[in-house]
């Protein structure tokens, strides 16, 4: 997906809670508010926060705007941790900018 | 329990510390100086007004742009008080000639006093 | 004179001054009044400002927090609003935290849920104070997202087995607060000697609340 494409639509809420979603892997430098450890994770939507002025312009004094969707989504541990040694139910759960966020098809 | 670190990341900034192996949480804590206090409120004060003179954003973005040693070796209003007027002189309300000459007036005053 | 300080994050942050020169001004402390007198001077901020926001932040500590959890606990139409809009629920009673989307989480029998912040430090000022080190810790931020239980049990909290452990990654403009379980036989207590019980701790997750009939009410955070 291209820059453009991603922002074309970026002021629209894409997804809905229960959603199946994967973080895009992307390694640009500057303000990001996606750790790395979430990046081509799995997770699934567990709610729509709002839409918020974009960090990653607003860390340039810039106006951030249209405002993004954010979402928070819910990781399983043992999906972010290959070693993970908690209960497999544990989870984490991030709030991340929707065009960091990807459609997961449920067939895979 | 061995960590291993499967990043193969090509780009960390050292800020984004998530999982990596760290030593024991030490539950330490301190009673702010005033100095780190006057740091905080000015943040408040740089942000919350209508046309926002520091934004939250703009003091993480520069605090992410310190090195990793430094990032390290700083406290944590030291690395404020950094981003703070980093920010400051990139939206030109301070320069940083003004910036120069104020830290060594400020330190003569100090020397002068002991 | 100018000397260096530093403070590794994950250390025990000690004098803000070296030991051998108590009075001199730090490079980063005279940066400090640098910056404000010349803000001052330009008119942007004023002594009276900043010494009025000093005085507010010392006079927040996790009261408003404890306040919240307390009337939760024992009002529970209040409890199903808070866990809904937590920002609404803390407006409800008063208190002031500003622009913050406030989310509570809540701790049961099955789930015990812990906060951090792994890119910065963001934390629910106007309801705890300011944060403290360990929060902002290298170790804090790069561990709990990680293993949650073992940096719980680093602070003598033992999770079992079976419950869920929910850790909540900071990362945007969301602002967490814990609701810690009600202890056990507390209840004679009215909603102001409950407050009382509910520490910092307990709602950023690291801990939980305890009441101890035996001895006196406070508890060390």
């Amino acid at each position: 997906m291209t820059d453009s494409r991603c922002m074309s639509d970026a002021g629209a809420v894409r997804f809905r809670p229960g959603d199946r979603v994967r973080v895009r892997v992307a390694y640009p430098i500057g303000h990001v508010r996606t750790p790395l450890y979430v990046r081509g994770k799995p997770g699934i939507i567990e709610r729509i926060c709002g839409t918020f002025p974009n960090p990653e312009e607003l860390a340039y004094a810039r106006a951030g705007l249209p405002a993004l969707p954010l979402y928070r989504v819910r990781f399983l541990q043992r999906d972010l941790w290959p070693d993970y040694a908690g209960h497999p139910a544990d989870v984490l759960e991030a709030e991340i900018y929707q065009h960091w966020l990807q459609a997961e098809d449920i067939s895979r | 329990m061995a960590l291993s670190d499967p990043d193969t990341h090509p780009y960390r900034s050292h800020h984004d510390m998530g999982g990596l192996p760290a030593a024991a949480v030490v539950p330490a804590e301190h009673d702010y100086a005033i100095w780190e206090k006057r740091v905080d409120a000015m943040l408040v004060l740089l942000g919350n007004r209508p046309e926002p003179l520091v934004r939250t954003d703009e003091l993480r973005r520069n605090i992410e742009s310190l090195g990793s040693d430094a990032y390290d070796r700083m406290s944590y209003y030291e690395r404020w008080i950094f981003s703070i007027a980093q920010t400051l002189i990139q939206r030109g309300v301070i320069t940083v000639d003004e910036l120069g000459r104020r830290i060594e007036q400020v330190s003569a005053r100090d020397s002068a006093h002991d | 004179m100018i000397s260096n300080h530093g403070d590794d994050a994950g250390h025990t942050h000690s004098d803000d001054v070296p030991a051998d020169q108590p009075d001199s001004l730090t490079y980063y402390q005279a940066m400090e009044t640098a910056v404000r007198e010349l803000l001052i001077e330009k008119g942007v901020l004023s002594a009276d400002d900043v010494r009025r926001q000093v005085e507010a932040m010392d006079a927040r500590g996790p009261r408003g927090g404890a306040i919240m959890v307390a009337r939760a606990w024992t009002d529970p139409a209040f409890k199903r609003r808070m866990l809904e809009d937590g920002s609404a629920a803390a407006r409800e009673l008063g208190l002031d935290i500003g622009p913050v989307k406030l989310i509570v989480v809540e701790n049961t029998h099955d789930v015990h849920n812990v906060i951090v912040c792994t890119l910065c430090s963001c934390y629910p000022r106007n309801l705890l104070g300011l944060p403290p080190d360990w929060y902002k810790s290298r170790s804090y931020r790069s561990r709990t997202v990680r293993e949650p239980r073992a940096v719980l049990a680093e602070f003598g909290t033992v999770i079992a087995p079976d419950t869920q452990v929910r850790v909540h990654d900071s990362t945007a403009d969301m602002r967490y607060l814990v609701l810690p379980r009600r202890p056990g036989h507390t209840e004679h207590l009215g909603e102001a000697e409950l407050a009382t019980l509910v520490t910092r701790d307990s709602m950023i997750g690291v801990s939980v609340a305890v009441f101890m009939p035996s001895a006196d009410a406070t508890v060390r955070t």
